[in-house]
Parts: structure tokens; C-alpha cells; sequence
């Protein structure tokens, strides 16, 4: 398969992701979400190293992992935080940093 | 049968992707990113990265995906109320989507890089072996590699800041708490 295919498809994917970062109000989804997006990008990284023939861009998606996978537990820890302040649980209605 | 891999692998991926954002019960959009990890992984096997296809399958669908499941278990389905604060935002986050899709294929396909057109050159035995990739991490990304393992452990410390229960600031401490305030709060 030509890389172009899954440069389309990692875009794609990536666009799926921003669209329900957008449309999604629960903070567990839009952290979902993000993942879609890490992934996305994680995609075109290893499409790219196949592409040149060299294996840095597999050393970039493990770090892109490890980005993520700490992302995933900030995130966590924070929605349980929440959860047990009885905050609602909604990113529209938490907007105490907006001022 | 390269082809036929990635059709399907593209078409699991896409479709577990479409339903994380579709599903209304945050449990099941969980399930839709492991179907979603699982094809990816599939497509990753046929870019030759096999070390990584595997880290994705333990890490992400194993590990990760069962962190998700416990705090989707333990928040409980979330009603996402209907009202919208910006009107008009169901219909104007997919046309943004939409937008941003058209504008990575133009920068994609008018690239005047000619080598995305092919398969990529032969590649050498042993591309993406776990061998190869340790051997890059600990030689050539070796900060990267460290800087890595000190976010990790950061972001280990801080959620354990983050989800512990306070007992300072008048809460009261699981010891003083009265069998009242339990039962409200696990009818809560």
C-alpha cells in the first residue's frame, strides 16, 4: 500500500478525534478523544518512518505513548477528583478558570 | 493481501473511532477505543512495526484501556445534558472536523514529496524488531528515553495527589465519618 493511504487515514482518524473533543461534554469522552487524536498522529509517525526507510520515527510513537499514557492519569485522577468534590461533571459548567 | 489488511484494519479503526464519539454511554465508548486500539495495531503490523504494534496492544489496550474502564465504572453513566451553550454546536463541530479533514488531505496530496507515493524502499531484516528499537532508545534517544521515564513518574505521583482523598480543610477523615453520611454518600 502506498503511504498516502494511511496519511489519509491518519487524518481522518485525527478529524474524528477533533470532533468529538468539540461535540462531547463529558470529561471522560473528550479524554477518549484525545486519545483518538495521539493515535492519529501516532499512525502517520510510523507511516513516515516506513517511508524513509529509518526506525527514529519509532522511537518518536513510544515516547508519543508514554505522552499519553501520562495524560490518561493526570486526566483520570482529576475526573475522580471531581467526582468526589460532587463538581458536575460536564466541560461546559466547569469554567472556574475562565474568570 | 496487503491491501485486504489494511481495508480491514482501516475499516475497524475508523468504525471503533466514529463510535467513541457516537456512543451516548461513556462504558461503551471505552470498549469502541479498545476495537479501535486492537485494528490499529493490525495496520501498524503492516508498516513493519512490529515492536510497537505489540507495545500497543499491552499498553494501550490492555493497561490503559483497563484504567478507563475502572473510572468509567466507578463515575457511572454521565448524563451529558441536552442543552448546548454555543447554539448551533452540533452541527458546526463536524463541519470544523470536516474542514480540518479537507485541509490535511489538500496538504497531503499537493505535497511535492514523491517518495509518499510508494510503498517505501526495501527495508532491512529486522525493521522494528524489539532488538532494533532498544538499541536505538538506549543509544542514539537516550534523553529521550530518560526524560520519558521522569514524566512517567511524575505523572505516577501526581494523580496519587490528585485522586487522594483530603483530610485536611474540616473534611472528615474515613475514622470520624458517621454511618448517615456513608449512606448518603453511596446513595450519592
Amino acid at each position: 500500500m502506498a503511504i498516502e493511504w494511511y496519511l489519509v487515514l491518519s487524518a481522518l482518524l485525527f478529524a474524528t478525534g477533533a470532533a468529538g473533543v468539540l461535540l462531547r461534554r463529558s470529561p471522560l469522552v473528550v479524554l477518549l478523544c484525545l486519545e483518538l487524536m495521539l493515535n492519529a498522529g501516532n499512525l502517520a509517525l510510523l507511516a513516515f518512518a516506513r517511508s524513509t526507510g529509518t526506525q527514529d520515527g519509532h522511537v518518536f510513537a513510544l515516547v508519543v505513548m508514554v505522552v499519553a499514557a501520562c495524560e490518561v492519569v493526570v486526566g483520570l485522577g482529576l475526573i475522580v477528583a471531581m467526582f468526589r468534590r460532587r463538581l458536575p461533571l460536564n466541560v461546559d459548567e466547569l469554567r472556574g478558570l475562565k474568570g | 493481501m496487503e491491501e485486504v489488511v489494511f481495508f480491514a484494519g482501516s475499516i475497524g479503526a475508523l468504525g471503533g473511532a466514529i463510535a467513541v464519539v457516537a456512543l451516548r454511554n461513556p462504558f461503551y465508548s471505552v470498549l469502541a477505543l479498545v476495537v479501535h486500539l486492537v485494528a490499529l495495531a493490525g495496520l501498524f503490523l503492516t508498516l513493519h512495526a512490529e515492536f510497537i504494534a505489540a507495545a500497543q496492544v499491552v499498553v494501550y489496550a490492555g493497561a490503559v484501556m483497563v484504567l478507563y474502564v475502572f473510572v468509567a465504572a466507578y463515575v457511572g453513566g454521565v448524563e451529558e445534558p441536552e442543552w448546548e451553550p454555543i447554539s448551533g454546536q452540533k452541527f458546526l463541530a463536524p463541519v470544523l472536523a470536516a474542514a480540518l479533514f479537507v485541509e490535511f488531505s489538500i496538504a497531503i496530496l499537493g505535497t511535492s514529496l514523491k517518495a509518499i507515493g510508494d510503498e517505501g524502499p526495501t527495508i532491512p531484516l529486522g525493521f522494528g524488531s524489539p532488538e532494533a528499537i532498544g538499541t536505538l532508545m538506549l543509544e542514539r534517544f537516550l534523553i529521550a528515553f530518560e526524560a520519558a521515564s521522569i514524566l512517567l513518574l511524575i505523572a505516577a505521583v501526581g494523580a496519587v495527589v490528585l485522586a487522594a482523598r483530603k483530610r485536611q480543610d474540616g473534611e472528615p477523615t474515613s475514622s470520624t465519618r458517621t454511618p448517615g453520611r456513608e449512606a448518603e454518600e453511596v446513595a450519592g
